[in-house]
């Protein structure tokens, strides 16, 4: 185990040293970012090798044994939430858009009040591991294991391929290391953190890396507001003065045009957060309902302030970094590196080259947090829902199934690293919306109908919920960006016109759902309606769940 | 069993305070969501206007006052759920276990 450990960061270190060959577009390898970096690295790895001696039981691997706090939990979770695509692309779109930025933040945001009243503790009064252990409560192990598997996968391998292709990009950058290098990487320290330290490590990987990220930011806001004497009018007024856009950048743009497509993104935002299995499952690592609870609040709280702190990052961006020639790309017009990278260079110019350096390091930091859990998330539908109870029948030992678990860890790993490789030159902006898409329309009508709905038969969460996924895939295909640009060159051309399919695929699933369950009237779909007296008790008081009694 | 937890006077209590606190909760979280979204496909004019004659506009508080108007809302939610209905969950279970006991 040490020495698997060891290992990792002597490979670490060889593909630094090697990475120095020119890549073009590049910064100059910044000195401050990879001593950072390693300081992050072994720190995590010492918290891997701590959490692999304490990670026994399948419970340690999947939940961390139920023994985080309402605080730390709600911390990893805003940590889960702020991934390196939200931290600079947020304040990358208000940089080049001003307002939408917010319109786009607060879409992300209201979801989780949402899931506070509706979800978060009737998780964990009724879940173990996984959500299917929720949806397959009182139906049909075999299917509906099977369909949530198959929702969780899928939505976890396309937000791995995004999280992957973003980070091979990023630490290009920043770092000066190959793209294929930077994903390797990536994929291998992913790979070490969940497979040895399991949801104890993920977890406290997500906790440092959200502190360090929401401590950088706090910073870069706090210069920001600084230079223009804490005057948010004064600081509009010069963004204004200077950006292409003038005045329009403090109205709403054309993120939002239509309606359909305005409440179609609010669906994918708010249902779909509420369907991302990696999401789900950290209310499985607290002890009960209270700290559920907690959960939400904290993360809620953590998350909205860094939105707040993008806006302002965003618009400081406009003014001191669009200045500065030292930031910009001349002949392609946009910021050095892309315009996602108004935040990196904002470091720089706020906090000079020790900044950006540890601005640079916390960037790679949430990358790696985040995939690992998203990793975690994967191994778990593979080895509890597919493993144990759909191949073993939940006849397992336990042992075994952990076993199954790093071997699942390690095929997603290697997966994330061939998809990561295959996928740079792809346009991959339909991704995350797909993952999204398919985690609001397959994995959230099931779950929500499943504690709130006595009617609801195997049969028809079964078929319910795979119309839903397939309404959300087929569409998301011959919608705008697929159809539309990648095939035909023309997003007029698409043959589904709107970008977001959420109000239309998730209307499909609660429909499907609801009629393929009225109209069962087998034996099973009695006895599916009788159990769920017993299930609404325990998700009401907790009374039965796993360990949240008599404390 | 299932029909004493079903019939105990504070289970039906805890029901339906929360699911009725829970649903009027959501319900105004997306009312001001889906009204700030409408307002924005149909009139972004109104959130483009200046706040008092300034830069800034009356978009910018509004925006900042959901993303607080998000986080007060759970606030006030775990402050009711982890006083009010975990005690009245907590009852549920002591008469529950008395009843086990006097069997």
């Amino acid at each position: 185990m040490t020495k698997i450990l060891l290992l990792l960061s002597v490979f670490a270190i060889s593909l630094f040293a090697s990475g120095d060959a020119g890549v073009s577009g590049q910064r100059d390898l910044n000195v401050a970012a990879v001593i950072m970096f390693f300081l992050f690295v072994f720190a995590t790895l010492g918290i891997t090798y701590w959490a692999s001696k304490r990670t026994k039981s399948a419970s340690d691997f999947y939940t961390a044994g139920g023994g985080i706090t309402g605080t730390q939990n709600g911390t990893a979770i805003a940590g889960d939430y702020m991934s390196a695509a939200s931290f600079l692309g947020i304040t990358g779109l208000v940089y080049f858009k001003g307002y939408d930025g917010l319109i786009y933040s607060i879409g992300f945001l209201v979801g989780w009040p949402i899931i506070l009243f509706m979800i978060s503790e009737q998780l964990r009064n009724l879940g173990k591991y996984t959500f299917a252990d929720v949806t397959a409560y009182r139906l049909r192990q075999t299917p509906i294991r099977i369909l949530a598997a198959f929702g969780s996968i899928a939505t976890v391998t396309l937000y791995l391929i995004a999280q992957m292709v973003g980070s091979g990009k990023l630490i290009q950058i920043l770092f000066g290391l190959p793209y294929e290098f930077a994903v390797i990487l990536v994929g291998i320290l992913m790979i070490g953190y969940v497979a040895f330290g399991g949801m104890l490590a993920t977890t406290w990987v997500q906790i440092i890396k959200a502190i360090l990220l929401l401590c950088g930011t706090t910073f870069m806001s706090f210069m920001v507001l600084s230079h223009f004497g804490f005057s948010f009018e004064a600081m509009f007024q010069e963004a204004t003065e200077v950006h292409a856009k003038g005045l329009d950048i403090m109205s709403p743009g054309g993120l939002v045009s239509d309606p359909v497509s305005a409440i179609s993104l609010g669906i994918a935002l708010m249902f779909g957060t509420a369907g991302l299995p990696h999401i789900l499952m950290r209310f499985f690592t607290v002890a009960d309902a209270k700290e559920a609870r907690k959960s939400v609040f904290v993360a809620t709280g953590l998350i909205g302030y860094f939105y707040i702190l993008t806006f302002i990052m965003g618009f400081g961006a406009i003014v001191l970094v669009s200045q500065n020639p030292e930031y910009l790309d001349i002949a392609k017009g946009t910021l050095i590196g892309g315009n996602n990278m108004a935040a990196v260079h904002l470091a720089h110019a706020v906090g000079g080259d020790l900044f950006l350096g540890f601005i640079s390091a916390v960037a790679f930091a949430t990358i790696l947090a985040v995939v690992s859990g998203l990793t975690l998330a994967g191994a778990s539908a593979i080895s509890h829902d597919l493993y144990a109870n759909v191949y073993a029948k939940g006849k397992v030992d336990e042992t075994q199934e952990i076993k199954v678990s790093k071997y699942a860890t390690i095929a997603i790993g290697i997966v994330a690293i061939i998809l990561g490789i295959a996928f740079e030159k792809q346009n991959i902006a339909f991704v995350v919306g797909l993952a999204f898409a398919i985690a609001a329309s397959a994995n959230f009508p099931v779950l929500f109908l499943s504690i709130y709905w006595k009617n609801l038969t195997t049969r028809g969460a079964f078929i319910g919920g795979s119309l839903g996924l397939a309404t959300a895939v087929i569409l998301v295909i011959l919608g705008p960006i697929v159809w539309g640009q990648i095939l035909n060159g023309d997003a007029e051309a698409a043959i589904f016109p709107y970008k977001y399919p959420a109000l239309f695929s998730v209307t499909v699933a609660f429909v499907g759902i609801w009629f393929f369950s009225i109209t069962d009237n087998s034996e099973d779909a009695k006895k599916e309606r009788e159990a769920f007296d017993v299930q609404n008790i325990r998700c009401q008081t907790g009374i039965g769940a796993d360990g949240a009694v008599n404390h | 069993m299932v029909e004493k937890i079903k019939s105990n006077p504070s289970y039906i209590e805890l029901v339906s305070k929360r699911s009725s606190f829970a649903w009027k909760l959501t319900i105004l979280m997306l009312v001001v969501y889906y009204a700030f979204i409408m307002v924005l496909a149909f009139s972004p004019e109104v959130l483009g206007a200046s706040l008092s004659g300034g830069i800034t506009t009356v978009g910018i508080p509004v925006g900042i006052a959901i993303i607080i108007f998000s986080f007060v809302l759970t606030g006030i939610y775990v402050n009711r759920a982890n006083g009010e209905f975990d005690d009245l969950s907590n009852k549920v279970k002591e008469d529950l276990s008395k009843e086990i006991n006097n069997d």
